[in-house]
């Protein structure tokens, strides 16, 4: 129960991140969002009804390795593009448009880019 | 022959990605770069083509990766459907790069190497028979795949970049939910343990979970609005080689979780038909209303996206047979149209209609190319776009169907709406006074590497605007004042970076006269998709 919890707490506060204007804000709503997909993994395991594989226990009732092989695969990805999403917050930060203190610019940036001969 | 094949399987994903990875350890303007960059996807365009004659006759080609045993493994299959993809994403790659080699874009940093990783990438999504491996794959696709838009982005935005990466990295997570959510209900995500588990309400669910976030990388109707503004931002040759593959290969995978976990269910066929159909209506709308010849042809992406989808929904014989055509022959017409826009944005550029006019006097090359495109495009014999309609118009009235079939016709007439608008802006009419300007500053700014926000010195454009008028021969022998439109001095296209175009209009034609051939092989990737059992026999392990 405290796993459903935690995926639903998780995906919400992702979603509502991923939402808002700002790259940041949507980064720090993916790590959320991607942390809450490796719990439903974890908890498609059945974690709830497994137990520890230590001495003494039952091992068929040992974790299933599996999931936790997926959410291992997936945090690599994840950290993978966090850096890359990161790079682009940074990188791109002359044209963001979606930081307050820029936005009076917006105007400008349009007006620079099409008397410059750019298409579109 | 065939074992040796089988064994070589995980190659088509391991070379690439090693090959590409030694690509970014040697020096960005060492000579191995275009060479080992274009021979290896030669290389891997001979080894596709092998695949699919080693599967022509329905043959299934598998490998257990690492040899665990069977059920455990993660199989990589080779059926005639993963092949013909193959191939065509692979002609597609090596049409793209060839592209970027005359165009001097693949000597940007890292562009070899990132085009390598992209098709290994490609190759692991199309053979893997495994749903989670598939997610990773796809991962392995992408993360090339930003790095191609941002490196070769010379618009100075990188907003573009910024929309794409959000847009595909909230699909994949919604994707690996729904593996997970599969993984939770049926304990497997190997496709052939999960064949015909579509039955079961819950791993319905969790499936269309995963589709649905499939569906937003294919670009389809309700969440088809990324691919416009990315791709048009996105380096032109860039937008050709991605229209190959990511759309594609998404296509791909509802084509394969369709077939072997819905087996066809008509619930879910009528629904993708819903969408389907709504796709291919709203992108030939759409494109209507473009003012810029790669956004326009663009929103046809969109629109062929869903007379592709049209072959699934039907779920006959005939039905996915033509779909699967139609697939091959969109991937190929698709970038011959992008990479003609490519070629005339990097000469002239610009792409914008009412910026270039009067093409058809002067490039002889790229009207040839143009037309065989649009023609294509549109559906007229006798290029591959016919037999590719006929088919799919003649499988959805056989299907019952009527009204999809009218639909398919109504819309191609659409589509040669939007086509006639670029002949008539672009290819007629005369030149502008200011071409020279503008392909001037295009010049100045490819070879200098400049943003297109940086402002250059307008004597020196006029200079470089000047010694092209000057160096050029005038075909006719009209020698006007500067900036008289009859004067047809100055800025031309190169016949190399037009080629690429010609060799798969080349294609297209080719694919048109031989139009029965291609339908056989579709026709046996076909009956793999209807009677699965091979497949998962092959994934499984015999």
């Amino acid at each position: 129960m405290s796993l459903a919890l935690s995926v639903g707490l998780l995906a919400a506060a992702g979603v509502y991140l991923v939402l808002q204007r700002g790259m940041i804000r949507i980064i720090l709503g993916f790590v959320l969002l991607t942390h809450s997909v490796n719990l439903l993994i974890i908890a498609a395991g059945g974690a709830a009804r497994r137990d520890a594989p230590f001495i003494g226990g039952d091992t068929s009732m040992a974790a299933d390795p599996l999931p936790q092989a997926f959410v291992l695969t997936a945090i690599v990805i994840a950290f993978a593009i966090t850096v890359v999403l990161a790079t682009l917050a940074v990188v791109g930060s002359k044209d963001d448009d979606t930081e307050e203190e820029s936005e009076k610019t917006e105007l400008d940036i349009e007006n620079t880019s099409s008397d410059a001969g750019g298409d579109k | 022959m065939t074992e040796l094949l089988e064994v070589l399987l995980p190659l088509f994903v391991g070379a690439p990605l090693l090959l590409g990875g030694v690509l970014f350890v040697v020096g960005k303007n060492h000579p191995l770069q275009p060479i080992l960059g274009m021979g290896t996807l030669l290389a891997l365009l001979a080894g596709a083509v092998t695949l699919l004659i080693a599967t022509s006759e329905g043959q299934l080609l598998a490998h257990q990766v690492a040899l665990w045993p069977n059920g455990i493994a993660i199989a990589f299959v080779v059926d005639t459907f993963a092949a013909l993809m193959l191939t065509a994403a692979t002609i597609v790659a090596v049409v793209s790069f060839q592209y970027m080699l005359a165009s001097g874009e693949a000597r940007s940093p890292s562009i070899p190497a990132l085009v390598l990783v992209l098709m290994g990438g490609v190759s692991g999504a199309l053979l893997t028979a495994d749903l989670f491996n598939l997610f990773v794959f796809i991962e392995v696709m992408l993360l090339p795949s930003y790095g191609l838009l941002i490196f070769l982005s010379r618009r100075g935005d990188m907003a573009a970049s910024r929309l794409y990466v959000v847009v595909n990295l909230l699909a994949s997570t919604i994707f690996l939910a729904g593996v997970g959510l599969i993984y939770a209900v049926q304990g497997t995500v190997n496709l052939g343990a999960l064949a015909g588990t579509g039955d079961d309400p819950l791993t319905a669910i969790a499936t269309a979970l995963a589709l649905s976030a499939i569906a937003v990388k294919a670009s389809v109707f309700p969440v088809h609005g990324w691919l416009s503004r990315t791709y048009a931002s996105a380096s032109p040759a860039v937008a050709a080689l991605f229209s190959g593959l990511h759309t594609k290969v998404a296509v791909y995978v509802v084509y394969r979780i369709s077939a072997v976990i819905f087996e066809g269910d008509s619930a879910w066929m009528t629904a993708i038909l819903v969408v389907a159909s709504l796709t291919l209506v709203v992108g030939a709308m759409a494109a209507l209303g473009e003012k810029d010849m790669r956004s326009l042809l663009l929103f046809q992406m969109v629109s062929g996206i869903g007379f592709i989808l049209i072959g699934i929904s039907l779920f006959t014989q005939t039905g996915i047979a033509s779909g699967i055509f139609y697939m091959i022959h969109h991937m190929i017409v698709m970038g011959a149209l992008l990479l003609t826009a490519s070629a005339i944005e990097h000469t002239y550029g610009s792409g914008r209609l009412d910026r270039v006019a009067g093409l058809r006097t002067r490039e002889s090359l790229v009207t040839a190319a143009f037309v065989i495109g649009s023609l294509s495009l549109v559906g007229l014999p006798p290029f591959s776009g016919f037999v590719a309609k006929y088919a799919l118009v003649l499988a959805s009235a056989d299907a019952g169907v009527v009204v999809i079939a009218g639909l398919l016709i109504v819309v191609s007439l659409f589509v040669l709406m939007a086509m006639m608008k670029i002949w008539a802006e672009m290819f007629n009419g005369k030149r502008h006074a200011d071409v020279e300007i503008l392909a001037a500053q295009e010049r100045i700014r490819t070879r200098q590497g400049l943003y297109d926000t940086d402002i250059i010195d307008e004597d020196e454009i006029n200079e470089e605007a000047n010694r092209a008028i000057e160096h050029i021969e005038p075909p006719r022998g009209i020698i006007g004042e500067i900036g008289d439109p009859h004067d047809h001095r100055g800025t031309r296209v190169r016949a190399s970076l037009i080629l690429p175009a010609l060799i798969l209009g080349g294609i297209s034609v080719a694919l048109g006269f031989g139009g029965e051939y291609l339908l056989q092989l579709a026709d046996q990737a076909s009956q793999g998709l209807m009677d699965t059992s091979d497949y998962v026999r092959a994934v499984i392990g015999r």
